[in-house]
């Protein structure tokens, strides 16, 4: 007989890895070995798909209790969007630092390492990062962990230590149950994050950031080239009268072939 | 210790300014028009303003503030101003105006019983010294209060003020001894549930339409005489000190304005096409752009210096009158190359310039005309 029924969790523990992006207002360019973005003269922020996990992880922190820690890992300059998710309102942030470029999996390994060590009952993140957009990391450090992921999650219930969440999928919602420990991998749509208030930004000044210095395993992929989509060709106007309209027609299904 | 005047805004400042630029787009952004064509309180922004510890920013937080020093309350103005010059003006009259009087001036008790509500916008303040016969000549002052028992007897009108129909606390300027002009001047805490406590006629303004402004009418309002801010015949000189420092308020209300001109007109300039090329292609254009971005720059740089000098305790009046004084003035000119930009557009309330130029105005006229603030630089410089 399972004694342990119902896990009764009294202080949660709650991790959220975050990342620092490129604003949604940055025109990007390439790097001059043609494999990054240049970063000279953008505006970073937190990732918007990671606000989502950090709002989760408080709303959480806010319902059971416990302890809601934000980790990045990069350069120094990632401190600024650790400091947001501060001014948010989780209790701690941790710097992985390491400035080199990392793929999805040697990132990965390095933030399993992390949880591991801190072993919390839910870890948190964005569906993916809107810089390159691997969407990757949340389920490799899963596997790492051997512990159950589920994406694209837009609704989450938590009740003695039992997961129902609401995927997204094609048309609808994929429900499925799980237990804790889990990673939970947030989509737009599972809440609002809130805006960090004054008296928010204020603690967080007060707040250290823990800095801890990571090394990185042998990359599984290598970045060739990053290059910028071509530019669109210019529009064609065939005509501004209803007898225009065969030859719009021909055109859209011979040469763009869209219907 | 002085830390020295950085120009490189702090962590904090950029924290700051993150949270009023995101909610100025999503939650102002989309009902500035309706505000000011309604001329109503906008009480629901205003609460979600309070719930972010914007109605108590500058104020520690043994009284519900969020502790905030100058140079990031100028920050968060000039955020809410390029979006919303009404609600920036609300706040700085809230802010700077009444809870800072109580906080500069008032004793602990006095601060125990009425900051913390402020500061969590549970009430609203405001705070009167024009009336209708006297703006800037504050010594002609008519509303008398006079002392009898334990109770101050409260009589007159003040025009103007600002949450006039909509705040719970005032604090009001009131001459206690006629005798002795200036210096017979008291400041009292009124609540609006005084009995004798009235709201006369609301304004139907040229803009900032959203921030309420009303006159305000006493009948024998009996104000117990705990509620004397500091010594009797010490109101004047409190109500300038407080001026001095609401000043900074205005004058980073005012580079909102003109930012949010310049960014409107850049954008505008951009897309509109003349003569076969978008308007930012004519030297004509760029040259009142540059001017513009010339000037905020300055008038950005002054604010921030009035706000450092108040950040390290040092005096204020000059550096406040100057960036008052030129922040209004070069927002009021924004302003109006952002309409003249526009053309036609600018002249109808699909965008925002419209709005601007109508705000701005006042912005060269309250808390200290740009004559008043000149008469003050004068003093100073022939000291």
């Amino acid at each position: 007989m399972t004694i342990l029924l119902t896990l009764d969790i009294t202080i949660m523990k709650i991790l959220c890895f975050i990342n620092h992006v490129p604003d949604t207002e940055t025109k990007v360019k390439v790097s001059g070995d043609g494999k990054l973005l240049d970063p000279t003269g953008i505006n970073y922020m937190l990732n918007p798909y990671d606000e989502f996990a950090v709002e989760e992880g408080l709303k959480l922190k806010e319902k059971f209790g416990g302890e809601v820690v934000a980790v990045s890992l990069g350069g120094d300059s990632h401190k600024d969007t650790l400091r947001k998710a501060l001014a948010m309102g989780v209790d701690k942030a941790v710097l992985l630092k390491d400035a080199n470029p990392r793929d999805s999996f040697s990132l990965a390994q390095s933030l399993a390492e992390y949880a591991k060590e801190y072993s919390p009952e839910i870890i948190l993140f964005g569906k993916q990062s809107i810089d390159y957009d691997d969407a990757q990391v949340g389920g490799l450090v899963a596997e790492m962990l051997n512990l159950p992921s589920i994406s694209v999650v837009v609704k989450l219930e938590i009740t003695d230590g039992k997961v129902i969440a609401h995927r997204e999928i094609e048309g609808g919602h994929e429900i499925v149950h799980s237990k804790l420990p889990i990673v939970i991998i947030a989509q737009k749509g599972l809440n609002t994050p809130r805006y960090p208030s004054l008296k928010g930004i204020m603690d967080a000044k007060r707040k250290p950031i823990e800095e801890k210095t990571v090394t990185a395993n042998s990359p599984k992929i290598e970045v060739i080239a990053l290059r910028k989509p071509p530019a669109k060709n210019p529009g064609k106007i065939v005509g501004t009268d209803a007898s225009a309209v065969p030859e719009l027609v021909r055109l859209l299904h011979e040469e763009a072939k869209v219907i | 210790m002085s830390s020295g005047f950085n120009l490189d805004p702090t962590e904090n400042m950029l924290l700051v300014q993150q949270t009023a630029r995101e909610f100025a787009e999503k939650e102002l952004r989309p009902v500035v028009m309706k505000y000011d064509e309604t001329q109503e309180f906008p009480f629901p922004i205003m609460k979600k303003l309070a719930e972010l510890g914007f109605l108590g920013a500058t104020f520690p937080e043994e009284y519900n503030g969020a502790g905030l020093s100058p140079l990031e309350f100028t920050v968060m103005i000039e955020e809410i101003a390029k979006v919303d010059p009404s609600v920036a003006l609300s706040l700085c009259a809230h802010n700077g105006l009444s809870a800072s009087h109580i906080f500069m001036f008032a004793n602990e008790s006095q601060k125990k019983k009425y900051l913390p509500d402020l500061c969590s916008g549970k009430k609203i303040g405001g705070w009167g010294l024009t009336e209708a016969f006297s703006g800037s000549d504050a010594g002609g002052m008519r509303t008398t209060a006079v002392k009898n028992g334990k109770t101050w007897t409260l009589n007159g009108n003040k025009n103007f003020i600002t949450h006039g129909s909509v705040g719970d606390i005032f604090i009001i300027l009131a001459v206690t001894d006629k005798s002795k002009n200036k210096n017979g001047i008291s400041a009292f805490i009124v609540e609006k549930s005084m009995k004798g406590f009235s709201v006369g006629k609301k304004e139907n303004k040229l803009g900032m339409r959203a921030s309420d402004t009303s006159s305000l009418i006493f009948d024998n309002i009996q104000v117990p005489e705990e509620n004397l801010i500091g010594k009797e015949g010490e109101g004047f000189k409190q109500a300038l000190q407080v001026l001095d420092s609401g000043r900074i308020g205005i004058a980073a209300l005012s580079v909102g304005i003109a930012q949010g001109s310049l960014d409107a007109s850049v954008k505008y300039a951009k897309e509109r096409q003349q003569f076969g090329k978008t308007l930012a292609e004519f030297q004509g254009i760029q040259f009142k752009l540059a001017d513009m971005a010339m000037e905020i720059e300055a008038a950005r740089l002054l604010t921030r210096k009035a706000a450092f000098l108040k950040q390290e305790g040092k005096d204020i009046n000059l550096a406040a009158a100057q960036a008052k004084y030129f922040a209004s003035e070069i927002a009021s000119k924004a302003a109006n190359e952002a309409v003249q930009i526009h053309g036609g557009y600018g002249f109808i309330k699909e965008f925002p310039v419209e709005k601007f130029y109508r705000d701005v105005k006042l912005m060269t006229i309250g808390e200290g005309t740009s004559e008043v603030q000149k008469m003050v630089i004068a003093r100073k410089v022939l000291e």
